[in-house]
């Protein structure tokens, strides 16, 4: 046991005597350190020889946490004292390193309260880099080994290094950022504290006001966001109740290619649905001008606006609501209309009084959920709002915009943060014990009733044109690229794509000529880099939140649900406040887009893996443990070999969401490190829709086979599964399919 | 030093377990000789599978101490107990082979691999099933799956063996054969081993002695034989072997014998610590003896209520002056229908004494 210790505090010694301790213009991996003056360079130099070279004297106490340890080391583990050494080393060195960090930033002492001890403001420091990185770690991974040795998780070191580690990254990449979101709101422009310029800003006119419900002014853009979010909600809610009925509850024979319809918004970068629409019913858009000639109709701008975000949204999201009331109305009982039925009830009395109460948690759920995801959509209003100010969007004006007012745009991000929030507390607190929904055990028997007469037409007339217009709005996407340019010169080209992904043989070799390459290697391999981590961090928690138990373990886990609810834009403000500073100064950097993409995609992964490991008996474990293997073996060589498909599913999962993520993306891109996303934002602004749409299909092909590529690697398990589902879709009988994806 | 003497064995020390506000097992002590096969028994949520868990190191007591050799472990976690357990669902890892699976165990405390196969094949030789060890768990049946456990905790030559309900997943008439399998390697490789189970026909088959758990606290500890004979309480009484629970008077003490009267019937009874007046008396249901009225018979005069044919026997239910009975009769009789009239006799075993709780 004590051997991982010596490992963590190697680490922390190499952090601190060897590797550079502040951030470095090209990043490590570059290397170009290591020739350029490495160790005494004022840039590059450790941070022991900073402390002499650069005068940096309060690095110096650093050192004690590195050494206090070796003492442990010489004790058993079962002394006090050697707990004691190691919490004192731990916490004293992370809360010196923290505070350090904080107190001493570009200009020197940030606190004035400081400033007055030590008029000398000489000394100043940049981010903390790599070397600080791996010192903090250590610290982390001594205090928890010291606690575990105190007999926190029964004295067990991986489970409680696991927790702290999760609560460290948390607090770091989500609370802290947040919080500097809440602080910014309450500065005025200078940043001193005024609650008076909150006041002011929140109830602003702009945000709240009513006019157009008299005049013919638009309404404040929290009425717009809330109105919006509603109706959004209803109708994707409506219409995803109806596909769910068709494929549960009736004989519709393309069923399974109905289901392919919840693939899609996974796949769909968020503001292509947008694209399309644009190009059917926009002034020149194929729709209007064929009514124009027909009737005579002056095409008009009714797109631009909540009809057209509304459109948009409910297009995009409707197969999210489908997704989860799948899962909803399978999971109620048959023998519960059975039951009904022999008593007398006939199908519309069964499904009016049974069914349907037993639907409404996940009715209310994913009415929720749809709320959530239209509060912060920023790809649609962002393509079709026009005049319709929505609040994801005004904060990105506000801070990019000419206004440039941060004070303004916190204040927006609370609100928004608060319509989220309470849509996420409503779930969780409303629903949470409320579910009627058989969600494992045993498969009940007996089949589905069949949907009467009336109800059947009225959700084929519903869903079945909506469905035939998804289609031809993702046609349009895959034609759209191929022709010169919409509305006026309708014949084929190529350009389009020539201009995006030219590739040309010189005598160089190969010349990435397009102007969309780089963009897209950036994206696949950021989105590559943050896949598996994300995976990680996912099924980490969901292991710690199905399998140990703990105190606080809901507010944990509440912890690790929350950036869920956190809109795109949110993060990308928050994290534009907290990391432009010391110490942590990551802006800029491809590290803060991974970083974003971790904590924006890691709840997914939470719910997979618990999903997942709510299936595995808990036995296991227990007889791997009687067995002699410790917990961190029984993670790697029992729970994980088992949760196999979830790792998978969560990996791809990760990885798309990462190439289609935009809203918290746009705040974060550089020049150094573009997204396909945001490039595409910018074509768009720009007008060139040919080149944005021709881009579009290529990211949704790769999606596509990506995800296609990795179900035939996974091989047989998976296989197997879906062919156990199709059958059962084919029998029309109740084996509780699990779908995992988000409820 | 600890004796020869502690090797193998499991002491209680005023154990106290809570869960919150709730206890699952209060100020509980007891002491599993070495060798001996104790199984802990009891209606569920008596905190007998708590007990258990908390030997394997699964779960950890609130109070009091827990010995196994001799040893104090009441702080030590799971892994680093030598005690092994075979768990009710068996809980094979499903992506490993049997093989893989016994020598589990083996390789995570550091043999290397080849050995750790070869001792593993020994030991499915041991529970029969050499050549076995490739296959799949679930390429077994249930009775296979339930002897790779087994083989997979014997393995590793534990300490104590641990058995939490381990015929609960078998059909009836395998689970009397797989018992009686275990039972055998047990006393053949002189393990100690603690047994859990809520069936008292199991328990009584398998164990040197029991200990009968009720509301978290132990409510008696004895060989199968006391505990039947001699039970120290009317829920004892009634949970080992079925009781007919009725009010008696006792008349006399002579000796160590006592004149009790039952509802006008008088016998004679071994009297243990009971004196005069009032008392319980727990009557097995088949040392109820009837006839068919038929004029001035001696006995208590009842009214058969139900009536249940079931082959080998016939159940009945009798209304009389003690209440109502449940009788058991291997001897099929004339007359008892559902309605007749009968007199009540008793037979002089499958009578006790017991305290009224």
């Amino acid at each position: 046991m004590k051997n991982s210790l010596v490992l963590w505090l190697l680490v922390g010694w190499v952090g601190y005597f060897i590797l550079p301790w502040y951030l470095l213009e090209d990043g490590l991996f570059a290397f170009d350190w290591l020739f350029d003056g490495y160790p005494f360079d004022e840039d590059y130099s450790p941070a022991f020889i900073q402390v002499f070279s650069t005068d940096k004297a309060w690095l110096l106490p650093l050192v004690i946490s590195l050494l206090l340890p070796l003492k442990a080391l010489t004790l058993k583990k079962s002394d006090r004292a050697y707990a004691s050494y190691l919490i004192c080393s731990g916490s004293l060195g992370l809360a010196y390193l923290v505070i350090q960090g904080f107190a001493i930033g570009v200009s020197g002492w940030q606190f004035s309260l400081f400033a007055n001890y030590f008029l000398d403001s000489e000394f100043n420091q940049y981010g903390m880099g790599y070397g600080a990185l791996l010192y903090g770690l250590s610290m982390l991974m001594l205090l928890t080994t010291g606690l575990a040795a105190r007999g926190v998780m029964k004295g067990d070191v991986f489970v409680t290094s696991s927790i702290g580690l999760i609560i460290a990254i948390v607090t770091v990449f989500v609370f802290y950022p947040v919080s500097q979101v809440l602080i910014s709101a309450f500065q005025d422009n200078q940043g001193a504290f005024s609650s008076a310029s909150f006041i002011d800003k929140f109830f602003d006119e702009k945000i709240w006001g009513l006019g157009c419900t008299t005049r013919s002014v638009s309404c404040g853009i929290a009425w717009n966001s809330l109105t919006l979010a509603l109706l959004t909600a209803t109708i994707t809610t409506g219409l995803g109740l109806a596909f769910a009925l068709i494929v549960t509850r009736t004989g519709f024979i393309w069923k399974k290619q109905l289901r392919l319809l919840t693939v899609l918004p996974i796949i769909t970068p968020p503001f292509v649905i947008g694209l399309a629409l644009i190009l059917l019913f926009g002034r020149s858009g194929v729709v209007t001008e064929f009514f124009a000639d027909l009737f005579g109709l002056e095409a008009s701008r009714w797109l631009y606006g909540l009809p057209g975000v509304l459109f948009a949204q409910v297009l995009s999201f409707t197969p999210i609501s489908f997704l989860v009331l799948i899962g909803v109305v399978e999971g109620v009982s048959p023998s519960m209309e059975e039951a009904s039925q022999t008593l007398r009830a006939d199908r519309w009395n069964t499904f009016k009084n049974v069914s349907l109460p037993l639907m409404r948690p996940g009715l209310a759920n994913a009415f929720l959920l749809s709320f959530i995801e239209s509060m912060a959509d920023f790809g649609n209003p962002m393509v079709l709002g026009g005049n319709f100010e929505v609040l994801s969007t005004e904060i990105f004006f506000a801070i990019v915009g000419a206004q440039n007012d941060q004070g303004y745009a916190a204040v927006l991000a609370i609100l928004l943060l608060a319509f989220t929030l309470s849509a996420f507390f409503a779930q969780r607190i409303w629903l949470g014990k409320k579910s009627y929904v058989t969600v494992s055990g045993k498969a009940d028997s007996g089949a589905h009733m069949g949907l009467n007469p009336m109800l059947k037409m009225s959700c084929y007339s519903i869903a079945l044109p909506w469905a035939l217009l998804t289609l031809v709005i993702y046609g349009m996407i895959m034609f759209g690229g191929f022709v010169k340019s919409w509305g006026y010169d309708h014949s084929f080209t190529m350009q389009h794509y020539e201009d995006a992904f030219a590739l040309n043989w010189t005598e160089l070799g190969l010349v990435w000529q397009g102007a969309a390459w780089d963009s897209f290697w950036t994206t696949l391999s950021i989105s590559a880099i943050a896949a598996p981590l994300t995976a990680a961090v996912g099924l980490l928690t969901a292991y710690l939140l199905v399998r140990q138990s703990f105190k606080w373990k809901s507010g944990f886990e509440f912890g690790t649900m929350l950036s869920f609810a956190i809109p795109g834009t949110v993060i990308g403000i928050s994290y534009i406040l907290a990391f432009n500073v010391p110490p942590l100064e990551l802006t800029g950097t491809g590290v803060i887009l991974i970083i974003c993409f971790v904590f924006r995609n890691m709840p997914v992964g939470v719910r997979g893996g618990i999903a997942a490991m709510s299936q595995l008996d808990k036995s296991l474990d227990e007889a791997s443990l009687t067995l002699g293997a410790n917990s961190f073996s029984t993670f790697r060589n029992v729970i994980l070999p088992l949760l196999r498909p979830a790792i998978i599913a969560a990996l791809t999962y990760s990885f798309v969401r990462a190439i289609t993520s935009v809203s918290a993306v746009i705040f974060l891109v550089s020049a150094d490190h573009n997204m396909a996303t945001s490039y595409i934002i910018g074509l768009v602004e720009n007008g060139e829709f040919g080149i944005a749409i021709a881009y579009c299909s290529v990211l949704i092909l790769v999606m596509l086979s990506v995800i296609l590529a990795i179900n035939l690697l996974v091989g047989e398990r998976k296989l197997r599964r879906s062919n156990r589902l199709s059958n059962a879709i084919k029998k029309n009988s109740n084996a509780p399919l699990k779908l995992k994806e988000a409820e | 030093m600890k004796s020869n003497h502690d090797k193998g064995s499991v002491v209680f020390d005023h154990v106290i377990k809570n869960y919150g506000d709730v206890t699952a097992i209060n100020d509980v002590s007891f002491r599993v000789e070495p060798g001996n096969l104790v199984t802990l028994l009891g209606p569920s949520g008596c905190g007998k599978t708590t007990t258990l868990r908390m030997i394997a190191g699964l779960e950890h007591a609130s109070a009091g101490r827990i010995l196994i050799s001799g040893k104090d472990v009441t702080q030590l976690p799971a892994t680093d107990r030598d005690v092994s357990m075979v768990f009710q669902s068996y809980a094979l890892f499903p992506h490993m082979s049997v093989v893989q699976n016994v020598a589990y165990g083996l390789v995570a405390s550091g043999v290397n691999k080849q050995e750790a196969h070869a001792k593993s094949e020994d030991a499915l030789a041991l529970v029969g099933l050499h050549g076995y060890g490739e296959r799949l768990p679930s390429e077994l049946s249930g009775g296979q799956q339930q002897r790779v456990a087994v083989a997979r905790a014997l393995v590793l030559e534990p300490e104590v063996l641990l058995l939490d309900e381990p015929l609960s997943n078998l059909d009836a008439k395998l689970r009397r054969q797989v018992r009686e399998e275990i039972r055998e390697l047990q006393q053949k490789l002189g393990l100690t081993a603690v047994y859990v189970t809520h069936d008292q026909e199991e328990a009584m088959a398998v164990s040197d002695r029991i200990i009968v758990m009720n509301k978290s606290i132990i409510a008696q500890e004895g060989s199968p034989k006391t505990l039947y004979e001699e039970p120290n309480s009317s829920f004892i009484a009634d949970f080992i072997g079925d009781a007919n629970l009725v009010d008696v008077e006792i008349l006399d003490r002579a000796n160590d014998r006592v004149n009790v009267d039952i509802a006008g019937l008088q016998k004679y009874l071994p009297a243990r610590e009971f004196s005069l007046g009032p008392a319980k008396l727990a009557i097995r249901p088949d040392a109820i003896q009837l006839t068919a009225s038929a004029g001035n018979q001696v006995g208590i005069t009842g009214n058969i209520r139900h009536a249940t044919y079931l082959g080998n026997q016939m159940q009945y239910d009798v209304e009389c002056e003690l209440g109502s009975l449940f009788v058991v009769d291997y001897q099929f009789k004339q007359g008892l229908i559902a309605g007749s009239d009968v007199q009540i006799n008793f037979a002089d075993r499958g009578l006790v004494l017991v305290k009224a709780n």
